[in-house]
């Protein structure tokens, strides 16, 4: 297939699931602001959105304060921001008009569809009125065209680099909420503190939500009872969401996939872009949360962001833009 | 002015119902049926689909990036009408017998033109016409290609006006030899009218469309200078914001071919390679919907990136094949159009079945003199000009514009046409008020590989506003489905 046509899929795919990461985000800040606390706490809660995404100071030259309200807008409907939803929509939407040719008519029609409702949705203020409707509806047109996807596409190259791009960019958005979201409990357990929340509210009440916000984010809350059958505890939830492979949206499940689809396309029995992906998938199906834990979760996940991005450049260099021959 | 409606022999007026032509008759007495909500909602779910599959197109000088961001920005629909342009088939025979004998000759007049220019060494097109014309390409001289065929792909516009007697009389209007476009509204617009209205199609013996892509992929194999039992096809588009990338794609999709992009193009030792994720693959036949001047900026325009260094080179070595050729716009010029009936009779010995439209060219002294004298009656059109622009259609303009165009005119004679302003046929259309006539035309697509063919039927466009015979997509033109209908 044309690498750009590969291109263009990939991208098309990392781009839903990005705006599907980003409004399980928003969703569970916005849910987590309505439990009583202080107006600091609240405040570091959002700053923690901006900063999973490095958006911090592209926020701070816009908006003088941050407030839900103004973090919020600028993570939906800001489309000077390329990441907010409306970007990622609009992006995986013309990824796909550009290669509509190669998508069945299902899955290009549910990516137009979402592109033409979002628009609707936000002209009319139906997300004002419900900012958690809105979020739930981002989700689930994104488990549609994952669906969709899966269920019409031929199981050929397109499907395994869209498949690709869904998870390189799922093991990238859960490293960055599982990052973000353990630094701002500023527990020294995990390393120093970086958010000046107020001590008071280090109850245990407290953490219980917290923890319990993080795992719905990642619709995870059912499956840590299941799996642990256990109070929540940090260590395991970041164990949950770094380590399972049954997980469906930890690293470890994530990596799976990426290094799956990438044997499917490979056709260099060397290839160093698969060699990288091996090791950084082995590495999590071998490692200890323990371990993790002591070398420091922060150091831990910036390493994996990093080599991720590299692993992102290499699948870029090998099959979607090769240099001309 | 004597009027022609494809429907009524006698348009209704208040309560008189008119007459209904023969074959229009079932299809009228089932409009008559139906109920007006019913089939109002049936246009709004036909915007719906349209939109959901995005059937669209973009509009010249409106591709600001800035604005394309809200429901698309740029990207329109194009109005679809429910009520069908019905021709019957004993017309249709005769119509596509015309057809073929003109794209054949056109085609003999291209090689000819490239080659030995015995049509201008007999006087019959004037050599300066050819020579000094901007749409003849020098390299293309002395070039030989596949079969001889320079159009494969030919969209050739169709206008129907009443005869001194009333009745309605075809005629050519205008060649499309470069990249003519439209062909997936036709398809588009019979799926549609299947998918709203199936019972219409089990009460008449339409003509299928649908096996378009099929012929089209057959043709350009043919055109395969390979001798490789598969020859690899990919149809060539300047990209998503063209304005009519929708078509690019779907005849990609439909052929079962790639669709690429210049840069997806690279040539080596003259040869054409396309880029993919298993490394380099040979491409035998590109269907280019890039016009000539940007297809290689080796030799054509140099800031060109939609096309592919080293092509041209390729092209002449015989490696590739270009459909439709380099150089086609030589003969679909509108300075050319009126030779084309001298053409058949000199290539083909026998006489034109489709007429053309009586016409002066301005270059000629005498044909300028009545122009002039006339303006306010005749339609006058650049030679070079396209897509409706740049032309006056006397009776619809005010003194001003027609002043204005003489100046213009008086400037560059030879760089107009004009044509008696035919009143065009007229189809009931839906609009605001119910249904009303409006004018239309006709586009067949005919392909040329080892034989010429055609599906039949072509795409009728409609000019929605009252009274105007402009068509085109992009000044508000809709479309409407076409039915051959077989007795």
């Amino acid at each position: 297939m044309l690498s750009r046509t590969a291109d263009h899929l990939f991208w098309m795919s990392r781009y839903m699931e990005r705006a599907e990461n980003t409004a399980r985000m928003l969703n569970v800040s916005y849910e987590t602001s309505l439990l009583p606390q202080s107006a600091a706490a609240v405040e570091a809660g959002w700053e923690g959105i901006l900063s999973i995404s490095e958006l911090l100071p592209a926020y701070t030259a816009r908006y003088k304060n941050i407030t839900p309200r103004d973090v919020m807008a600028f993570m939906v409907k800001d489309v000077d921001n390329p990441s907010s939803i409306i970007s990622c929509l609009r992006a995986a939407r013309e990824n796909a008009r550009a290669v509509r040719g190669t998508l069945t008519t299902e899955v290009w029609e549910t990516q137009n569809q979402t592109w033409l409702e979002v628009n609707r949705m936000l002209k009319s203020g139906e997300f004002e009125r419900d900012p958690g409707q809105f979020f739930e509806w981002v989700k689930f047109r994104s488990h549609l065209s994952r669906g969709v996807t899966v269920g019409t596409m031929l199981m050929d190259e397109s499907l395994y680099f869209m498949r690709m791009g869904t998870f390189l960019e799922r093991a990238d958005n859960t490293a960055r909420l599982v990052d973000v979201k353990f630094h701002a409990m500023q527990n020294d357990f995990f390393g120093a503190p970086q958010y000046g929340a107020p001590e008071t509210e280090s109850t245990q009440e407290y953490d219980f939500y917290h923890w319990s916000a993080i795992l719905r984010s990642v619709s995870g809350f059912e499956v840590y009872r299941k799996v642990y059958r256990d109070v929540i505890r940090p260590e395991r939830v970041a164990e949950l969401l770094i380590l399972r492979p049954d997980m469906p949206r930890s690293l470890h499940a994530s990596l799976n996939e990426v290094v799956s689809n990438l044997k499917l396309v490979s056709h260099d029995a060397n290839s160093d872009t698969l060699r990288h992906a091996g090791r950084l998938r082995s590495e999590l199906a071998f490692g200890r949360i323990d371990e993790i834990l002591a070398t420091g979760l922060h150091a831990y996940l910036t390493q994996f962001l990093e080599r991720v991005n590299v692993l992102g450049g290499r699948i870029s260099r090998e099959f979607l833009m090769p240099h001309a021959a | 002015m004597r009027q022609f409606d494809e429907m009524y022999s006698r348009l209704p007026t208040g309560d008189d119902a008119g007459d209904i032509r023969k074959h229009y008759e079932a299809y009228a007495r089932w409009l008559n049926t139906q109920d007006p909500q019913a089939m109002a909602s049936r246009r709004e779910e036909a915007e719906m689909i349209f939109r959901r599959v995005g059937i669209t197109f973009a509009v010249y000088g409106e591709l600001d990036e800035d604005k394309n961001n809200e429901e698309g920005g740029t990207e329109r629909l194009i109005p679809f009408d429910l009520i069908p342009r019905v021709i019957a088939a004993k017309e249709w025979k005769s119509m596509e017998a015309g057809l073929v004998q003109r794209v054949t000759a056109l085609n003999r007049f291209i090689h000819d033109v490239y080659h030995d220019q015995d049509i201008l060494k007999a006087g019959i097109v004037p050599r300066e016409q050819i020579e000094r014309n901007a749409q003849f390409r020098p390299e293309m001289v002395g070039v030989d290609v596949p079969n001889n065929i320079y159009s494969h792909i030919s969209g050739i516009d169709i206008v129907r006006a009443p005869d001194a007697q009333g009745n309605g009389e075809y005629y050519v209007l205008e060649d499309n030899l470069r990249v003519p476009s439209g062909v997936s509204y036709m398809l588009e617009d019979r799926k549609m009218m299947m998918r709203l209205f199936p019972d219409l199609f089990s009460q008449h013996r339409v003509a299928p469309v649908a096996h378009y892509p099929d012929l089209l992929l057959e043709t350009l194999r043919a055109s395969s200078p390979a001798t490789t039992a598969e020859p690899t096809v990919v149809v060539l588009t300047p990209g998503m914001y063209n304005s009519a990338y929708f078509e690019h794609a779907f005849l990609a999709q439909q052929m079962g071919v790639e669709l690429v992009e210049g840069q997806d193009l690279f040539v080596k030792d003259k040869f054409v390679y396309m880029r993919t994720t298993r490394g380099p693959k040979r491409v035998d036949v590109i269907y280019r919907r890039v016009d000539d001047d940007f297809l290689d900026p080796n030799v054509f325009r140099p800031s060109s990136t939609l096309g592919c260094a080293g092509l041209m080179d390729a092209y002449k070595a015989g490696h590739v094949a270009i459909c439709n050729a380099v150089g086609t716009g030589v003969a679909d010029d509108k300075s050319i159009y009126p030779y084309v009936p001298e053409m058949i009779k000199f290539y083909l010995g026998e006489e034109p079945i489709l007429k053309n439209v009586p016409t002066f060219v301005c270059r000629k002294p005498g044909d300028l003199q009545y122009t002039l004298d006339n303006l306010k009656d005749l339609v006058v059109k650049e030679v070079h000009g396209a897509g409706g622009y740049g032309m006056l259609v006397g009776p619809a303009s005010t003194k001003e514009e027609i002043e204005r165009f003489r100046e213009a005119l008086l400037a560059n004679p030879e760089g107009y046409i004009a044509q008696p302003t035919l009143s065009l046929s007229t189809c009931p259309t839906y609009v605001d008020s119910g249904i009303a006539p409006r004018h239309i035309d006709l586009r067949p697509f005919v392909l040329s590989g080892r034989t010429v063919q055609m599906v039949p039927g072509g795409l009728t466009r409609v000019a929605l506003k009252e009274g105007s015979l402009v068509v085109n997509s992009s000044q508000g033109g809709g479309t409407k489905d076409t039915w051959i209908l077989q007795d």
